[in-house]
């Protein structure tokens, strides 16, 4: 929109960013319960709001091939709203029917969406009430994945942030332990449980645990890594609690998983020439499933749309380890602290621009001509008929990408459809 | 409060969109929350349409609320009239914008903007999807076409507008194109076919036409009235799905524009009449099918599967309230009780307790039959990417006919197959668990491997009648056994019987000689 753009430096050294405000071609915080629900396996997602929060939902990723969700909406309907009905008393209706359907549910998220921000709906109250009513057999939470608070992936922060006062405390005396931070792939769980195991860090936890029964212990002694770059508020909320950040790029690529690691490693006092014997096998195989993938993408140009957060971590990857031109790299929010080793790492000639104005940024990618736009699914088909290639950036989110085993595989995300365009010959 | 798993209907501002995207040169700018944009994809992919909807979302933030989402809107609606040049802009609010009350109308009046702006109120705690595209086409209608028609010159043709398409509508770009080709085969002219590749000067022009085609009352009926009160606009109403539904309808409208219907019934060339009669198709007699959809769609599938597939209705059912009477009274003709439900739950446990042989749906309908392992097809919205094909697949007219035979049939087993399943139930490798050896996939073999229900699912409402079933008699094992040797198509039909059999004779458990005894007291 008109005058809306500034260009700000947080501090003298800091490279500019562009921030926007305008159209926003984003998801709302709710669209995490479509890969949080399948990771705390024995976790229940009641999103209360709308049929909009019900159709984005069933929308989002097509999870429609899921033929029993563990979510569902309470939709809010005009008799709620006109006061005709105590919103309490509805909610604890929908409630004891859902847990008699699924007696198997040990943990209910109530997760807050923009009807329910917006007419005030107290929902850290009735997650309270709930709990109480239904203890012990199921524990209720709540966080907001609305969309006027939250933007795709920080609804998963928001909920992991809910569920931290669930952990047990670790006491003083308690040996350290390693806390890595975000959900991750059950595969590339065990890949970095196997690499902390071979460099001697232990106990290592994964948070959000895959069941709810196992969050782990949280105190002074607790270490942890962030596995995802959208989870400011939960780290903030596990320093509250006595644990220690150790900071690092994040693990994507050969590079940043080297460099994650070895943020462990320090903390853990491994010795420098263990930690290489240890991490060598992986970087060298890394090295080489990204070698084979550069013929696609070296010298080739890219342009992010903002989506998930993980924008400027993946672009110091494709620039560092695949050679890749970056134009513009567009993040919804820019986590300054989170993201200074990223920013370091990122080459001087790209904007970084943070917000969005989805039409104008239209017009700086058509004009900037890139060999690829990372975008969300509105866009991505309207760009291909245009003739720019595109890579939907919800499968960043979806798919195993994190760690050396995994470095190949997420250069192939990137490689394929600038490969199969180069295929077709329709 | 309503617990929803899966939405038949998204909100009416979806309807809205639904309408902005299928006509030309209209502007859509709706008062949402960041999110909403989410409803951008469901044209992008799962229609696979190569140009963003025409709609500017306002995406207000919680750090804009209470002080300038007003303005933000009058920004956005400025914005967007210079950007996209339309000639007809529309405004609304998503539900949320709905609760802050800005009036996006009021707000786009004080713009000013050179062209028709009209304003949607589109109550989203009340109304949905369908109705939201019904109101939105209602209101462009009622707002453009202002003008009488011009006095008719002598000798022109007939003509008629064909109303009711949209995006993501189930085969609509296909029927409008079958209807089209079969109204000028009849000598009679399109006026305008709308929404679908309608400009706002088409539907300006649309009281010129004759008389109006209503193909999807659903999202027609309301303007197709209002044309008709104002220009004596007279409708067609039969829905040409099916052979003898597209005879009907072509009498219609044959006698509607003052034509001969004969020479184009005499070649309407369609095998579907022929493909039933043949007798390979004997095994389908009987079938028993459960239909459910929108209303539309469901009443049409439900007269086709009977009278010209030679099926048996065992249910019908339909999302959309709107219609619900006209429902009633088919099913009432069917006789079986109607199902009218936007309840996913509810048309599960439906499903699960008649057992039908085949199923017609929806994409939520496809996900049913998948788990209850009985065979489907897709008959109506709401929709999925597969129901976009690339082949030309209409539903409607005679070629549509076609096509519902082949898509109804096709994932039957077929008729020796059947037969040889049922006569050598324990061959290792050709038998009944293996599924119908013309599909792929290998779903019905996990299914055989865990009999048992997945301990999670406990359908709802069949909770909430386990009193009642708990009183249904046990079955010996020698009769269980016996019962597991009849083929899975017809199994769930002869369970129930049997056990219906039971309960009316006061039998405490089923021997095989129940289960006999059942059979021929259900004979026909």
């Amino acid at each position: 929109m008109s005058d809306a753009v500034t260009l700000i430096s947080p501090n003298s050294e800091a490279r500019p960013v562009l921030r926007e405000r305008g159209q926003r071609e984003v998801f709302c915080g709710l669209t995490g319960i479509v890969w949080l629900h399948r990771k705390i396996q024995d976790a229940f997602f009641l999103v209360v709001g709308s049929r909009t929060c019900a159709h984005l939902i069933q929308s989002a990723a097509g999870v429609m091939v899921f033929a029993e969700p563990r979510f569902a909406t309470a939709i809010m309907e005009e008799r709620d709203l006109a006061g005709l009905v105590d919103a309490n008393e509805e909610l604890d209706r929908v409630v004891d029917r859902l847990l008699s359907r699924r007696p198997d549910i040990k943990l209910l998220f109530l997760v807050g969406s923009c009807p329910s921000e917006v007419i005030k709906l107290d929902l850290s109250r009735a997650a309270e009430r709930l709990s109480t009513k239904h203890s012990p057999s199921v524990r209720v939470l709540n966080y907001s994945g609305s969309g006027i608070e939250t933007t795709f992936t920080q609804g998963e922060d928001a909920c992991l942030v809910a569920m931290i006062p669930e952990a047990p405390v670790a006491s003083e005396e308690a040996p350290a332990s390693l806390l890595v931070v975000g959900t991750l792939p059950d595969i590339v769980e065990d890949q970095f449980s196997r690499l902390f195991n071979q460099l001697g860090i232990g106990p290592v936890h994964f948070f959000p645990p895959r069941n709810s029964q196992s969050i782990p212990a949280i105190g002074p002694n607790t270490k942890f890594l962030l596995a995802q770059p959208f989870l400011g508020e939960t780290a903030r909320a596990l320093t509250e609690r006595g644990a220690q950040h150790l900071p690092a790029l994040f693990p994507f690529g050969a590079e940043g998983t080297t460099h994650w690691l070895k943020a462990a490693a320090d903390a853990f006092g491994i010795p420098e020439l263990h930690f290489l014997a240890v991490v060598a096998p992986g970087r060298e195989r890394a090295k080489r499933a990204l070698e084979a993938q550069k013929q696609h993408l070296a010298g080739k140009s890219i342009f992010f749309f903002p989506d998930s957060q993980m924008e400027p971590s993946l672009a110091r990857f494709l620039s560092r380890e695949l050679d890749m031109k970056l134009i513009e790299v567009g993040t919804p929010y820019l986590n300054r602290q989170l993201l200074s080793a990223e920013m370091e790492y990122l080459p001087d000639n790209v904007t970084l621009s943070e917000g969005q104005d989805v039409d104008r940024q239209l017009d700086r990618c058509r004009e900037a001509k890139p060999d690829l736009v990372v975008c969300g699914m509105g866009l991505a088909n309207p760009l291909e008929m245009e003739g720019i290639s595109t890579k939907w950036s919800i499968e960043l989110v979806f798919s195993p990408v994190h760690g050396f085993d995994c470095a190949g595989d997420l250069a192939g995300l990137f490689a394929r459809p600038l490969f199969r365009r180069s295929v077709l010959k329709v | 409060m309503q617990l929803t798993v899966w939405t038949y209907e998204g909100p009416p501002h979806v309807g809205a969109m639904r309408i902005a995207t299928a006509m030309k040169g209209v502007h859509f700018v709706l008062h949402a929350p960041q999110g909403d944009t989410y409803a951008d994809l469901l044209f992008t992919m799962i229609e696979r349409r190569g140009a963003r909807p025409p709609v500017t979302y306002t995406t207000f933030q919680a750090r804009d609320l209470g002080t300038d989402t007003a303005e933000i809107f009058k920004t956005a609606a400025r914005d967007a009239f210079e950007r996209f040049d339309p000639d007809l802009m529309l405004v609304g609010a998503s539900c949320t914008a709905e609760l802050i009350q800005d009036d996006p109308g009021g707000l786009a009046r004080a713009l000013n903007l050179p062209v028709p702006t009209i304003t949607l109120e589109l109550p989203s705690y009340q109304k949905k999807e369908n109705w939201g595209a019904a109101e939105t086409f209602y209101q462009i209608v009622r707002g453009l076409a202002t003008e009488a028609p011009a006095p008719k010159a002598e000798g022109a043709k007939p003509s008629c507008n064909i109303l009711g398409a949209t995006a993501l509508g189930f085969r609509h770009r296909d029927d409008v194109i079958e209807i089209t080709r079969l109204l000028n085969q009849m000598g009679i002219e399109i006026n305008v076919a709308a929404p679908m590749g309608a400009t706002a000067d088409d539907i300006r022009r649309l009281p010129q036409a004759d008389f109006n085609v209503v193909l999807y009352p659903e999202i027609a009926d309301t303007a197709a009235r209002w044309l008709e009160r104002q220009y004596g606009q007279k409708a067609v109403r039969t829905i040409p799905m099916g052979f003898q539904a597209t005879c009907e309808f072509v009498r219609e409208v044959a006698a509607l524009a003052g034509v001969d219907p004969e020479p184009v019934l005499a070649q309407h060339g369609s095998h579907m009449p022929w493909w039933s009669r043949s007798v390979d198709s004997n095994y389908l007699t009987g079938k028993r099918v459960f239909v459910f959809g929108d209303a539309t769609h469901a009443m049409a599938a439900a007269r086709v599967a009977k009278e010209e597939l030679g099926f048996e209705v065992v249910g019908l059912g339909c999302y959309n309230r709107e219609f619900a009477r006209d429902v009633r009274a088919c099913a009432a003709e069917l006789g079986v009780e109607a199902l009218i439900t936007d309840d996913y739950l509810l048309v599960e446990e439906t499903i699960a307790a008649l057992q039908p042989e085949l199923v017609l749906g929806t994409q939520m309908e496809r996900h049913i039959a998948k788990r209850l392992g009985v065979p489907c097809a897709v008959i109506s919205a709401p929709v999925h990417v597969q129901d976009f094909p690339a082949r030309y697949a209409p539903v409607m007219g005679f070629e549509g006919a076609n096509v519902l035979f082949d898509t109804w049939v096709h994932p039957l087993v077929m008729g020796l197959e059947e037969h040889l399943l049922t006569m050598f139930r324990e061959d290792f490798e050709f038998n009944d668990a293996a599924g119908p050896s013309h599909l792929g996939g290998h779903a019905k073999v996990e299914a055989a491997a865990q009999p048992a229900p997945e301990p999670e699912f406990v359908p709802m409402a069949a909770q909430a009648t386990t009193q009642e079933t708990i009183t249904v008699v046990n079955w010996s094992p020698e009769a269980s056994k016996e019962l597991s040797k009849i083929p899975f198509f017809v199994r769930g039909k002869a369970k129930r019987n049997t056990e219906r059999y039971a309960v009316e004779q006061g039998l405490e458990t089923i021997s095989i000689e129940a289960l006999y005894d059942a059979k021929s007291h259900f004979a026909r």
